[in-house]
């Protein structure tokens, strides 16, 4: 049970090297349905978020939702789009998508709530109309906790889509079951370890985009240490 | 004043609650019993188990209400994994008895044995099986992995048994549970000299892949009700690469007394593939309780 | 796929009540047991981290990690040790999540005293521990059953994954209705997680309404 001995094992199978089971291969199918799942969700739950948070109607039940569909577990959303849309990319952007959009719903709204008022006034002040002051003032403000909010929304996504797998798709989850159904734990441990290097990359690339997007006058204030953590959030599979 | 008090009490409800709750192992209202392993003594639970499909499901529900109805104590563990994960927990004795499949056990244990029929294969099975561990009676229910495919399949590339793939495995992707692949890959290619584009893990879905012709060829249970209401063509096995398959209890010795063995051996006599496959009749398309089904059964062929 | 199945059976739902309602009591369990100790594990984890500062960031940044491993694969692995189809396998792994949740915000909690305030207390002569009861703890509480609702919630979702090594509550209804073109119970499923979940919720929100009635209606 040498942890290094498995992930050796795991990493010279030579199925894993070329082909359709093969780690790059595995990766990218993985990246795929999460970057589909995050664009997706991204466009339906930013402007909402955007019209939630500026007007400041409706914020209540945004976090209603979005307590609610945490709630709701992948694999029963991923199961029953399967049976009825039948095996494919739309059973599990479906779940994902589902999954991504809540926190992003939640960071926009949040974001853009958060302008100081007086900012917004002194820019209606000078002539801006309300979508002007929205893009040109509130977005840039907000961009920090739009950012992670997208930061959580993607490493939750990361996580979950390894439930893929269970309904016969790709993506890393493919060693994670495959490697249950036949007792091959080299396998298994190498699909987790290869998710939570994805998670862990991509939590990186987030805190540099974050650092870039945050207007330099407000970089001194440090975002809270732990608002990145996933605590917030966590895969539902 | 009171609503400290109040406080307080919350406070104290919700801690106590922690510590009942983990002091106890968690109150399990559906276990019977411990999960610890069986020990070696009568009057013990006896743990079904059953690997991760419906007719499993169904063929423990069968031993395990067989086993009550004589006054043996059961816990029921349903739906785990498959054979490759139930083993070694039939091994350590945390199971006690398994709906196995004589053939695709002995596989298991000898990839290469060519034993044929089943009393070649109960024979070696009794040979190769560790210590501890044993067959009862076959019964003459047989359900099989198969090379299925579409009606339409069958007749453009003129299918009827396997042998019929030799020179056309290549273009074809074959459909099936994970494990499918690791325990056949090298079947294929020694008994018919098989070599398939590629194998995709459809699971539970492979009826469906081949409807939908993500796979041309799948693994589907000789006794899945999909075979008929899909129209689908379950290709002959000249080679024998699938064996037979008799619905066979394996067990482990130490935890089942001479009654047990008794009730499932009535089991195996009274069970035969027509009568199962309508089981499963009732189970996959009916949608009905494989406990229910099972409780049936059993009453009707006077065992409960 | 459904090919004639309806959507949904209500005939089942209705003869399955108490089996469902079988099934919701295990997964509170293998759930919510879990949260509880977490709490109790984060408590003086938290305390350690704010009497030494320097203990957070790593202690933060190994549950980063572990959080981000994909639950069934943390399951598979504890098999050999927890045995299968136990509560043990499911529920330790899921006490390490909620633990992962739960420190952040518990430690949140502990530094949310303002110095002075301590200070004062320090004055008017109470002990450390009793300060930590009388003046820390209560202060900590809003912060403690936020961070206990996202624990919760995220618990619930993800104690069902537990059905694929063979315990997993609710989750047992998605794989068994997946196997046989079944909707009824998947739908049943979902639906009573997520009701399992808002009322663990519900009853999170009343506790910190008693505990902490000062605590308002903040943005948690």
């Amino acid at each position: 049970m040498n942890w290094f001995d498995w992930l050796n094992s795991f990493l010279s199978d030579p199925a894993h090297r070329s082909g359709p089971d093969s780690i790059a291969n595995r990766v990218l199918e993985h990246l795929a349905f999460s970057a589909e799942a995050l664009a997706l969700a991204a466009l339906v739950a930013v402007p909402l978020g955007l019209l939630i948070g500026y007007t400041g109607r409706g914020l209540f039940l945004t976090t209603a939702f979005a307590g609610v569909a945490r709630a709701l577990p992948t694999l029963g959303l991923v199961t029953l789009t399967v049976l009825l849309a039948g095996v494919g990319d739309v059973a599990v952007l479906v779940p994902l998508t589902a999954l991504a959009a809540p926190p992003l719903l939640v960071a926009a709204a949040e974001g853009v709530r958060g302008t100081d008022p007086d900012v917004r006034d002194a820019a209606r002040g000078i002539g801006l109309t309300h979508p002007q002051t929205l893009f040109q003032v509130c977005v840039p403000a907000a961009l920090p906790t739009m950012l992670a909010g997208a930061r959580t929304a993607a490493v939750q996504v990361i996580a979950t889509a390894t439930v893929a797998a269970y309904v016969g798709l790709g993506g890393l989850g493919r060693y994670v079951i495959d490697g249950l159904a036949t007792r091959n734990f080299p396998t298994t441990v190498g699909g987790a370890v290869l998710v939570v290097l994805l998670a862990v990359l991509v939590q990186l690339l987030f805190a540099l985009l974050i650092r870039f997007a945050s207007p330099p006058g407000t970089r001194t204030v440090r975002v809270d240490d732990h608002a990145g953590t996933p605590a917030l959030q966590k895969e539902s599979i | 004043m009171t609503t400290r008090l109040l406080r307080t009490a919350t406070a104290a409800v919700l801690l106590l609650g922690a510590a009942a709750c983990s002091s106890s192992g968690g109150g399990d209202p559906l276990a019977a019993g411990s999960s610890a392993p069986a020990s070696a003594a009568s009057g013990k639970t006896v743990v079904v188990g059953s690997a991760n499909f419906p007719e499993n499901v169904l063929l423990a529900s069968i031993y395990s209400q067989a086993l009550k109805a004589k006054g043996v104590k059961v816990e029921e563990k349903f739906n785990i994994g498959s054979r490759e994960v139930l083993y070694g927990q039939l091994q350590s004795g945390a199971l006690t008895v398994l709906p196995e499949y004589n053939g695709a056990l002995l596989g298991y244990l000898d990839a290469k044995s060519t034993a044929a029929g089943t009393t070649a294969v109960n024979a070696e099975l009794k040979a190769k099986l560790p210590a501890g561990l044993a067959i009862l009676d076959s019964s003459a229910a047989e359900d099989k992995d198969s090379l299925t495919v579409t009606q339409e399949t069958a007749d453009k590339l003129g299918l009827k048994s396997i042998a019929d793939l030799a020179g056309k495995a290549q273009d074809l992707a074959v459909g099936g549970p994970p494990e499918f692949k690791s325990r056949r890959e090298q079947q294929f290619k020694d008994a018919y000299g098989l070599t398939f584009k590629e194998w995709k893990p459809t699971g539970d879905t492979t009826a469906n892949a081949l409807k939908d012709n993500t796979v041309q060829l799948g693994n589907v249970f000789t006794t899945d009700p999909k075979i008929v209401q899909l129209k689908l063509v379950s290709l002959a096995d000249p080679k024998n690469v699938f064996s037979v398959q008799n619905v066979t209890p394996l067990v482990n010795q130490a935890g089942l007394d001479a009654t047990g063995t008794a009730a499932l051996n009535a089991v195996s006599a009274k069970l035969d593939t027509a009568g199962l496959t309508a089981l499963m009749k009732r189970v996959a398309i009916d949608k009905e309780d494989p406990a229910a089904v099972a409780k049936d059964w059993l009453k009707s062929s006077g065992l409960s | 796929m459904l090919d004639g199945e309806p959507l949904i059976r209500w005939h089942w739902l209705g003869d399955h009540l108490g089996y469902l309602g079988g099934l919701t009591a295990d997964h509170a369990v293998i759930a919510l047991v879990p949260v509880l100790l977490g709490l109790l594990l984060a408590l003086p984890l938290g305390l350690a981290c704010t009497r030494f500062p320097r203990l957070y960031q790593p202690l933060a940044a190994v549950f980063n990690v572990v959080y981000a491993l994909p639950s069934l694969a943390v399951f598979v692995v504890l098999i050999p040790w927890t045995g299968l189809a136990t509560q043990a396998t499911v529920m330790l792994p899921l006490t390490f999540y909620a633990l992962a949740v739960l420190l952040p915000t518990t430690v949140d909690g502990l530094r949310a005293v303002p110095v002075s305030v301590r200070q004062a207390a320090t004055a008017m002569g109470y002990g450390p521990w009793r300060r930590l009861a009388a003046v820390e703890l209560p202060v900590a509480v809003p912060y403690l059953i936020a961070g206990l609702r996202v624990a919760a919630v995220s618990s619930i979702s993800l104690a069902a994954v537990g059905a694929l090594v063979g315990r997993g509550g609710l989750g047992y209804l998605f794989v068994d209705g997946f196997q046989r073109t079944f909707p009824t119970p998947i739908f049943a499923g979902i639906l009573l997680v997520a009701l399992l979940a808002l009322a663990v919720d519900l009853v999170l929100v009343l506790a910190r309404r008693v505990l902490a009635p000062w605590a308002g209606r903040t943005a948690r």
